[in-house]
């Protein structure tokens, strides 16, 4: 083998990486880029009668909208007054119940998360390791919708708990606990747990024992070296489970739908009903947008916050 | 020269009393029983898998022991947690704290020290310059190089004062020339903080340069504790003789043992008669009695030159070439396999060739008997 020239792009380094991941990147460009695209257009577009009418406004973003349909002369007509993704109370109140629900989940799975990963890297065997990551999957086994369902089988009215606590005459009547949002927190947060525990499980591996043993060696008992080496060390891990569990439970419709009932929709229910049942695809783009910006906005807050412990490996 | 005299009136800092480990059914300390002295510089010296850095670990409070004493300055080390214990220790990693900055880091140990914060700022400043490492303090960790971490790594045990200092292996991650600058830094803050040094080490040398005594293991057992002097001359057994240092084994036949002279034949030096208190070591073995020398101890003889004590006639079998030092193999007439010889460069005095019959002087007072 020669050595590259410079200047020369084909046999190069350079050429050998960009084939490498050319196939992911075509795909990653066909199915995450187009339709990104296309939402992004149709959201400063206007709203017609099951079809989106090529004339550019931002009403859909800010202020008041109109939906209209084609007369019989062909001229537009107005059918309906809408306001837009910011403008109106009722979907600000939904985005930041969303906000809210997304943010009890992160915490709670990434609470619950944290001593699972502890104890598979810290207090189970290096033999025993695999075979502990695997039970972790078990829950990837069934589909999510099927395990959601499940959780309305525990959880409903004639569900197991309500059922054990009537038998032991705990409770005469039946708790009401779906339909809520704890509800949903529980069913999200055991939805990602397995999201959340294995780059917590992988920061965790990568700090040397010898920081542990430091940490006592300087004083610092089991706890306090924990607050002090083991937490601020795994930061990396903890900074990635929550922003894979906060990022798609944002967007997550299906638990709301089945546990949460119609009661409480959140931003990705009415997305959906805006795109389909309700025909205005502009406006639910322009809520997916802005959903979107916020989503962005907060994981890059997070990401910088925690820049220091992510400063450094080694 | 043993330092036993001098080193009497100072009281025991770390006692070992029959120490046993296992781990599960691996016997990896087999009953150690020593004492290290308060302010000496100790080392524990041996192979990998000897127990040597496992016996520094139930010092240090991170191993405990199967059964067994450990005592630490008077007190049964089993009662004392590893973060409560009088010692500090240099990680064979340095285990510097990546999300702490220097000072962060050499400081760790002070959370609960009543002093202000300028005072122990001050302390944090004293003791980076100590290790020569004034005005890094703001550094982050991870631009540190290995000699910088560990002199951070240093100054971070140092600074808590502790009775004993472990050090696990502290140079091994260095170069060579770096090694053997902090060997000799290692040494002098020794003597100017006065504090007890265990060091594990698996290199020989280190462990004669810094030591003022050596603790030889193999096998989770001490081959040898002794001064590094005693352990070079008169290593109790052969192992312990080709761990320290190179060491050539002669046969040898034992003829009578009276009034503390002992009567040796061998091949090559002949009929030979030893002290038996200074030059006869070890435990007899199935392999039967041999005369060992060390490469120092035998000198070729060039034309003019007489030997101060004996002479044989030897072939030269290789030759090393070192710069400052020549090995030399040479086979003594009389005997089948060769032994080796150092030579120290001197100005005008040729190395000599494969081939060469050549004089070799001996004494036969820097010879050893092995039992």
């Amino acid at each position: 083998m020669s050595e590259p020239k410079p200047g020369r792009f084909w046999g190069s380094e350079a050429a050998a990486g960009l084939g490498l991941i050319s196939p992911t990147a075509i795909y990653a460009i066909l199915l995450l880029a187009a339709p990104l695209a296309f939402v992004i257009i149709a959201s400063v577009l206007t709203d017609g009668y099951l079809q989106i009418i090529p004339k550019f406004q931002l009403c859909n973003y800010f202020g008041e909208c109109a939906s209209y349909k084609a007369g019989a002369d062909g001229t537009l007509v107005e059918t309906q007054k809408y306001l837009g993704a910011w403008s109106d109370p009722v979907l600000f109140s939904v985005m930041m119940r969303s906000l809210f629900v997304s943010i009890l989940v992160t915490v709670a799975t990434v609470a619950l998360a944290y001593p699972m990963a502890y104890f598979i890297s810290f207090n189970v065997a290096p033999a025993r390791k695999g075979i502990w990551l695997f039970l972790i999957t078990i829950p990837f086994w069934t589909s999510y919708v099927i395990r959601v369902f499940m959780w309305n089988a525990i959880l409903g009215f004639s569900g197991v708990i309500n059922s054990l606590l009537i038998g032991l005459n705990l409770i005469d009547k039946p708790l009401d606990m779906t339909f809520s949002i704890q509800a949903m927190v529980i069913t999200l947060a055991h939805s990602f747990a397995p999201f959340a525990i294995l780059p917590i499980y992988v920061a965790l591996e990568k700090i040397d024992r010898s920081f542990l043993e430091a940490g006592q060696d300087l004083g610092e008992n089991r706890f306090t070296t924990f607050l002090r080496v083991t937490l601020p060390l795994s930061m990396p891990g903890v900074v990635a489970a929550v922003l894979i569990v906060f990022i798609p439970t944002i967007g997550d419709y299906v638990t709301p739908k089945l546990v949460g009932g119609a009661k409480f929709p959140m931003i990705a229910n009415v997305i959906e009903i805006l795109m389909l049942k309700g025909d205005n695809k502009p406006l639910g783009s322009a809520i997916a947008v802005s959903a979107m910006v916020i989503v962005g906005l907060i994981s890059v807050l997070f990401l910088f916050l925690n820049r220091r412990y992510l400063r450094g490996p080694k | 020269m043993t330092s036993e005299t001098s080193n009497v009136a100072k009281p025991d800092m770390i006692e070992f009393k029959d120490v046993h480990k296992y781990y599960g059914d691996y016997h990896a300390l087999r009953g150690i029983t020593a004492t290290i002295r308060a302010g000496e510089f100790f080392s524990l010296l041996g192979p990998s898998g000897c127990g040597k850095t496992t016996l520094l670990r139930t010092i240090a409070g991170f191993e405990g022991i199967s059964s067994g004493v450990v005592l630490i300055d008077g007190k049964d080390a089993a009662k004392i947690p590893a973060n409560q214990r009088p010692t500090n220790m240099v990680f064979q990693s340095y285990a510097i704290f990546p999300h702490l900055t220097v000072e962060e880091n050499v400081g760790f140990g002070l959370r609960k020290d009543p002093r202000s914060k300028d005072d122990k700022a001050k302390a944090v400043a004293e003791a980076l310059a100590m290790v020569g490492l004034a005005g890094y303090g703001k550094r982050a960790a991870h631009a540190l190089s290995g000699g910088q971490r560990q002199r951070v790594a240093l100054a971070r045990a140092l600074i808590l004062k502790p009775k004993v200092l472990l050090l696990d292996e502290p140079l091994s991650a260095l170069d060579k020339k770096m090694r053997e600058q902090m060997q000799v830094e290692l040494i002098r803050l020794q003597r100017q903080v006065g504090i007890t040094f265990i060091l594990v080490t698996h290199d020989q040398e280190e462990a004669l340069v810094m030591s003022d005594r050596i603790a030889v293991m193999f096998e989770g057992q001490i081959a040898q504790l002794d001064d590094p002097e005693t352990l070079y001359r008169r290593p109790k057994s052969r192992t312990v003789a080709n761990f320290i240092g190179t060491m050539n084994f002669l046969p040898a036949k034992i003829l009578s043992e009276s009034g503390g002279k002992v009567d040796v034949e061998s091949q090559g030096f002949g009929r030979l008669t030893l002290d038996a208190e200074a030059q006869v070591t070890g435990e007899p073995t199935a392999t039967g009695a041999s005369i060992g020398f060390r490469p120092e101890t035998l000198t070729l003889l060039f034309d003019g030159q007489t030997a101060p004590d004996r002479e044989s006639m030897a072939t030269v079998d290789e030759v090393v070439y070192y710069g400052d030092m020549t090995y030399y193999d040479v086979r003594i007439d009389g005997t089948e396999q060769p032994m080796r010889l150092s030579m120290r460069n001197v100005f005008g005095r040729p190395v000599l060739d494969i081939g060469t019959r050549t004089r070799v002087g001996w004494s036969p007072g820097a010879l050893v008997l092995f039992r």
